[in-house]
């Protein structure tokens, strides 16, 4: 693997481009390693990264039954935020956004972090006070949020409007100033390119179908579609597909999962400058560098795998924009698509040992986990090396759904985020 | 958008007209505030989640108003069968789950809903 650098750039640029060679190895698997993880999404990734870099552990197989980053980390509209309510959704969201400010430079691959704002609309009286609660809850916590009346939220992004007589109005709005988007495939592909360069192997096509245990129920290995592989520990990282795979190993999930969607707009010149979230209306927008609106709607009512969702769920995103923003009315879309995602009845996310000895979970972020992506992968990384987790997620086990410790943003939200 | 066969209104009907109501067939335990709390964790928060069969609750919102039940393929999206609430979970056959899946020889889901519906009553 070469180093990307300026001195490289203009090396290759002399000649033709040729010299790059492949990102990360395809290895046959072995039949044994120290950890495998199940899933290359991109924290099944960056799980292995920091098992590597920081724990010196490199015999380690990431297997995904598709492509890596094929999963909800290539399907997610981007959205890196940290202003949550709760003091451990700070923590572990904002250890997260302090990676992504270092990361291209971590990884040596141009992820294309871009802190660009993320502003979150109010649109009735309860909004507001939603709002200016997490405002005040964030600022406790170091965590930086602002309060916008209507004319500073349009100051900010210029296309929105602000009318008293749209259909939902903008009273006011909270802004993240830290917050922003990154580029999905270049996550995956940067984590798994250093990963790769650690030693760690990257096995794709490679589906998970059973958790084999020994005689005093620890793990032993997983079967796949590739054979049998040894391992003493085992991380699930699936999001979507976490209760299948838990499954294997006979323990049942507080999740269900749901078909959540995403559209692009034809490309167009830069009209768009920051990320706007609407919760209440389900609408979330921003534009990549490549000039695509990118515009997220809501979830499907009912559990699936079927990787679409109801075109009435996007239409209802859609009239949402428009009244918002008027000058995307003629704007066309290009492209739909839907993810799974894995829902916790308390819209935190599980990253935990399990009742099962060197069975490991990391699940459970529901739509709203690749801005946790770093810091997720970095405290796994920890839980599984340490065999005990790290500060930052030990409140995020799978037994607060028993002991009713729950983290619970879902009614600090009421909504998708 | 799913087609759903209500099976109290007779009717397949879009989808906008039912709220789904997560899974069906968890009874409720007896004497609440006695239970245990993995009992309790057991019945208001573990799901099967199931990646196939599903079962599950629907309510006929803008329609009758009626709670029912139904068995859909969570991969397909294609419903087996739609059933009235108090009913027994019923028993499918290997044919009605393949032509479910993706890829089965369906029968439009919801017509083979529709058929299905009324015999299992
Ligand atoms: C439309 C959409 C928009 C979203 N928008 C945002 C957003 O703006 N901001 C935000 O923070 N989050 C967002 N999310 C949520 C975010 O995408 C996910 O929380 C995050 O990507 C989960 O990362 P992951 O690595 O766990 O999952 P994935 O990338 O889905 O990786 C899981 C991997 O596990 C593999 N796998 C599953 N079962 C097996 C098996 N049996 N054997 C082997 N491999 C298996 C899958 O193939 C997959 O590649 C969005 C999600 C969707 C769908
Ligand atoms: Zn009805």
């Amino acid at each position: 693997m070469r180093r990307f650098s300026g001195f490289a750039l203009a090396r290759e640029a002399m000649r033709e481009h040729k010299g790059w060679g492949r990102q990360w190895e395809s290895p046959e698997p072995r039949s044994q390693y120290d950890v495998v993880i199940v899933g290359a999404g991109g924290h099944g990734l960056a799980t292995a990264y920091y098992l590597a870099a920081e724990h010196g552990i490199t015999n380690v197989a990431v297997l995904d039954k598709g492509w890596l980053g094929g999963g909800n980390t290539g399907r997610n509209t981007t959205i890196i935020r940290s202003n949550y309510l709760y003091d451990e959704s700070a923590a572990i969201y904002d250890h997260a956004v302090r990676l992504w400010e270092g990361l291209s430079q971590a990884l040596n691959y141009n992820v294309m972090f871009s802190q660009r704002g993320v502003m979150m609309l109010a649109h009735n009286v309860h909004d507001v006070q939603v709002l200016k609660r997490h405002v005040h809850a964030n600022r406790l916590n170091g965590v930086d949020n602002e309060w916008l009346d209507p004319a500073a939220a349009r100051a900010f992004c210029p296309p929105l409007n602000i009318s008293k007589a749209a259909r939902y109005p903008v009273v006011g709005a909270a802004l993240q100033r830290r917050g922003g988007v990154a580029r999905h495939d270049a996550v995956a592909w940067g984590y798994a390119r250093a990963a790769s360069a650690r030693g760690v192997h990257i096995i794709q096509n490679c589906e998970v179908t059973g958790i084999h245990r020994g005689p005093d129920g620890a793990v032993t290995g997983v079967e796949t579609t590739r054979g049998a592989i040894r391992a003493r520990k085992v991380g699930v990282v699936a999001a979507g597909h976490s209760s299948v795979v838990m499954a294997m190993a006979g323990l049942r999930m507080p999740l269900e999962s749901f078909p959540l969607q995403a559209l692009v707009s034809e490309p167009v010149k830069p009209c768009f400058p920051c990320v706007v979230m609407s919760n209440t209306v389900h609408a979330y927008i921003s534009q990549s560098d490549k000039g695509e609106l990118v515009i997220g709607a809501g979830t499907d009512q009912y559990t699936s795998y079927s990787q679409t969702g109801g075109l009435h769920i996007i239409s209802h995103t859609l009239d949402a924009i428009c009244e918002m923003f008027p000058m995307f009315t003629r704007m066309k879309m290009l492209r739909s698509w839907g993810g799974i995602v894995d829902v916790t009845p308390d819209r935190s996310p599980i990253l935990a040992k399990t009742p099962v000895k060197g069975l490991y979970v990391n699940c459970g972020w529901g739509t709203g986990g690749f801005k946790a992506t770093p810091g997720s992968g970095h405290v796994f990384a920890h839980t599984i090396a340490r065999d005990d987790p790290h500060p930052i997620n030990a409140p995020f086990t799978l037994e607060r759904f028993r002991t009713g410790r729950l983290i619970d943003e879902a009614a600090a939200a009421a909504v998708a985020h | 958008m799913l087609l759903i066969h209500c099976p109290y209104c007779e009717e397949a009907r879009p989808e906008l007209e039912f709220r789904h109501a997560g899974e069906a067939h968890i009874a409720r335990p007896a004497g609440i505030a006695e239970i245990s709390d993995e009992a309790f964790e057991a019945y208001f928060f573990i799901r099967d989640n199931t990646k196939g069969i599903v079962f599950e609750r629907w309510r006929h919102i803008h329609g009758c108003g009626r709670f029912f039940n139904a068995a859909r393929h969570s991969v397909s999206d294609r419903f087996v069968v739609t059933y009235r609430a108090g009913e027994p979970k019923p028993e499918l056959s290997g044919e009605q789950v393949a032509a479910a899946a993706p890829g089965g020889k369906a029968t439009p889901a919801n017509a083979a809903a529709g058929v299905n519906g009324k015999a299992a009553r």
